[in-house]
């Protein structure tokens, strides 16, 4: 082989190796689910509301996991739901969240985190009607939860009823199928910040203690909140 | 090779100077100028602080150890500097150094003070557990605690890990469970750490309790709060996705606020705790006959009392 066929081969094959780093990186390690943003037109610190709209599934047919639960984003531009668990609002501001629960019930391995803390008013709305507990052991009736340790918040999702446990949803993002609307309102921190939001209730069936699989993975029933100023 | 092997053994050169005595004099002083400056002056500012017994004993173990261990140091540090300074190759000496040979009052000595030493902190070590004062010394003495305090009736808190926050509660106010964690100063408390899920580790840092929260187990620690104030709590165990974001705020408080705000709490969450299992040092998270009723019910997996079916992974 010549010399300039020598240097050719090995130069195509160093440029091959990177070429496949780069794409190693930037698809597995650099990968994460879009950021839906809410900041659009709201100043940051004056109070002002934002209106995020989620939906939690009994599975994910968008992914490649298609029997892992999951929450969905609604892009407020859109109105489009994104398979993602990131978005973004102002510091300062009030969150007013509503949530479709498609999924049915499992009860919290902790029957404390039943009790609503960290809204505004100590309250969530299940379909219009107050509750400040769901008591998940006696009635089957958390699907979820929608918790920030890092303000405090914590919310049980509320589930369809028993009767309505053979028809839920079975595409994703849901569009019918029995669903519960639960609502309420919280205030972002003042400290522009990154929080994490995770589900309290042991979902990731199959997996230890029910908390892995999608219950340890961004994009499914954990993700960020990240308050911007 | 005979008149060699009977010269006197040690560090004497043929010159007379004695390097052994030149390194101890020049060592002595420097090493009692930084231990003293080590217990005196950085000693106070020692981590974990002394905010509680168990903090202040680990903090003077710590300056202990430190007083004990800088000597060495310095002693490494001055023979280095020795040997380049009088050691050091000079211009035409191109001789082989002395031999050098065994040296038996060399070796006794350096064996004895290393005996001593690790003999003393074996002691010394002993004494820090078993002391009453600090009864354990913040560690987690697991189910059944050797060392108890022994002023006073402890105030009971259990805490408990979950993926990924830990809980507090107080079986002595009704079982009431919360996310805040409040503590009394000047009174005996005692922690009973576990689990729901997998391994946590429960470490109140300026407390300095730290003790594992294993699933099922009960883990006991003591400490009493010499201080009012905030202290950290941190996971030390890696338990997941969220592990380094599991920490939260504890505040050592009066006594009387501390009723206070237990009785208030007590009453505010009795709806809560109404929810909860009965009090229990510790809970299987895979048999859960409440749960599993809510379960069977949702004609969901588990029943007959366990959470999860025989099927899925193995359990802690």
């Amino acid at each position: 082989m010549s010399l300039p066929a020598r240097v050719a081969t090995l130069l195509v094959g160093f440029l091959a190796v990177a070429a496949l780093a780069v794409f190693v990186v930037v698809h597995y390690f650099l990968a994460s689910p879009q950021t839906v943003d809410f900041t659009a037109g709201v100043t940051p610190d004056t109070g002002a509301s934002v209106n995020v709209v989620m939906q939690e599934d009994p599975q994910n047919t968008v992914s490649t996991h298609p029997d892992w639960v999951s929450y969905f984003i609604q892009n407020p531009t859109t109105k489009q739901w994104e398979h993602t668990t990131i978005f973004k609002v102002p510091a300062g501001s009030v969150v007013n969240m509503t949530i479709l629960g498609y999924d049915g019930c499992t009860p919290l391995r902790n029957p404390v985190f039943g009790k609503v803390s960290g809204t505004i008013g100590g309250v969530a709305y299940v379909d219009g009607k107050p509750v400040t507990q769901l008591n998940s052991w006696s009635a089957c009736n958390v699907g979820h939860t929608f918790s920030i340790p890092g303000i405090n918040l914590n919310v049980p999702m509320a589930t369809p009823n028993l009767n309505e446990a053979n028809f839920l949803c079975g595409t994703s993002p849901c569009t019918s199928g029995p669903v519960r609307k639960v609502t309420f309102s919280f205030h972002t921190p003042k400290t522009a910040g990154t929080y994490f939001w995770q589900c309290r209730v042991p979902c990731g069936g199959g997996f230890v203690t029910g908390f892995g699989g999608p219950m340890q993975t961004i994009g499914f029933m954990t993700g960020n909140m990240e308050v911007v100023s | 090779m005979a008149a060699s092997a009977a010269e006197p053994r040690g560090s004497a050169e043929p010159t007379g100077r004695n390097h052994g005595l030149w390194i101890f004099a020049i060592w002595l002083p420097l090493a009692v100028i930084v231990d003293v400056l080590l217990y005196f002056v950085y000693g106070p500012h020692m981590p974990p602080g002394t905010m509680s017994d168990s903090a202040a004993s680990q903090q003077f173990d710590i300056k202990v150890m430190s007083v004990l261990a800088a000597p060495v140091m310095v002693f490494v540090l001055v023979y280095a500097i020795y040997s380049f300074v009088v050691w050091r190759h000079r211009e035409g000496d191109d001789e082989d150094g002395p031999a050098i040979y065994g040296h038996a009052r060399i070796q006794a000595t350096w064996i004895t003070v290393t005996a001593v030493i690790v003999l003393f902190l074996a002691g010394f070590g002993s004494y820090e557990l078993a002391w009453p004062g600090f009864a354990g010394a913040g560690a987690g003495q697991g189910p059944s605690p050797v060392w108890k305090p022994t002023d006073g009736t402890p105030v009971q808190v259990q805490v408990i890990g979950n993926q990924w926050r830990f809980t507090y509660r107080y079986p002595q106010f009704g079982g009431f469970e919360t996310t805040a964690l409040y503590i009394p100063v000047g009174v005996p408390v005692q922690f009973n750490v576990t689990s729901l899920d997998v391994i946590h580790d429960f470490w109140a840092y300026q407390l300095g309790v730290k003790a594992d929260a294993n699933p099922g187990v009960n883990n006991v620690a003591y400490t009493t709060a010499k201080h009012v104030g905030t202290f950290t709590v941190r996971c030390d165990e890696l338990c997941g996705l969220w592990h380094g974001a599991m920490t939260n705020q504890g505040q050592v408080v009066s006594v009387a606020d501390f009723q206070a705000w237990a009785q208030q709490t007590e009453t505010q969450l009795a709806s809560v705790t109404a929810m909860l299992p009965p009090y229990a040092t510790a809970y299987d998270p895979t048999v859960v006959p409440q749960m599993s009723k809510a379960m069977v019910k949702g004609g969901l997996l588990g029943g007959n009392g366990y959470y999860y079916p025989p099927n899925d992974p193995s359990q802690p």
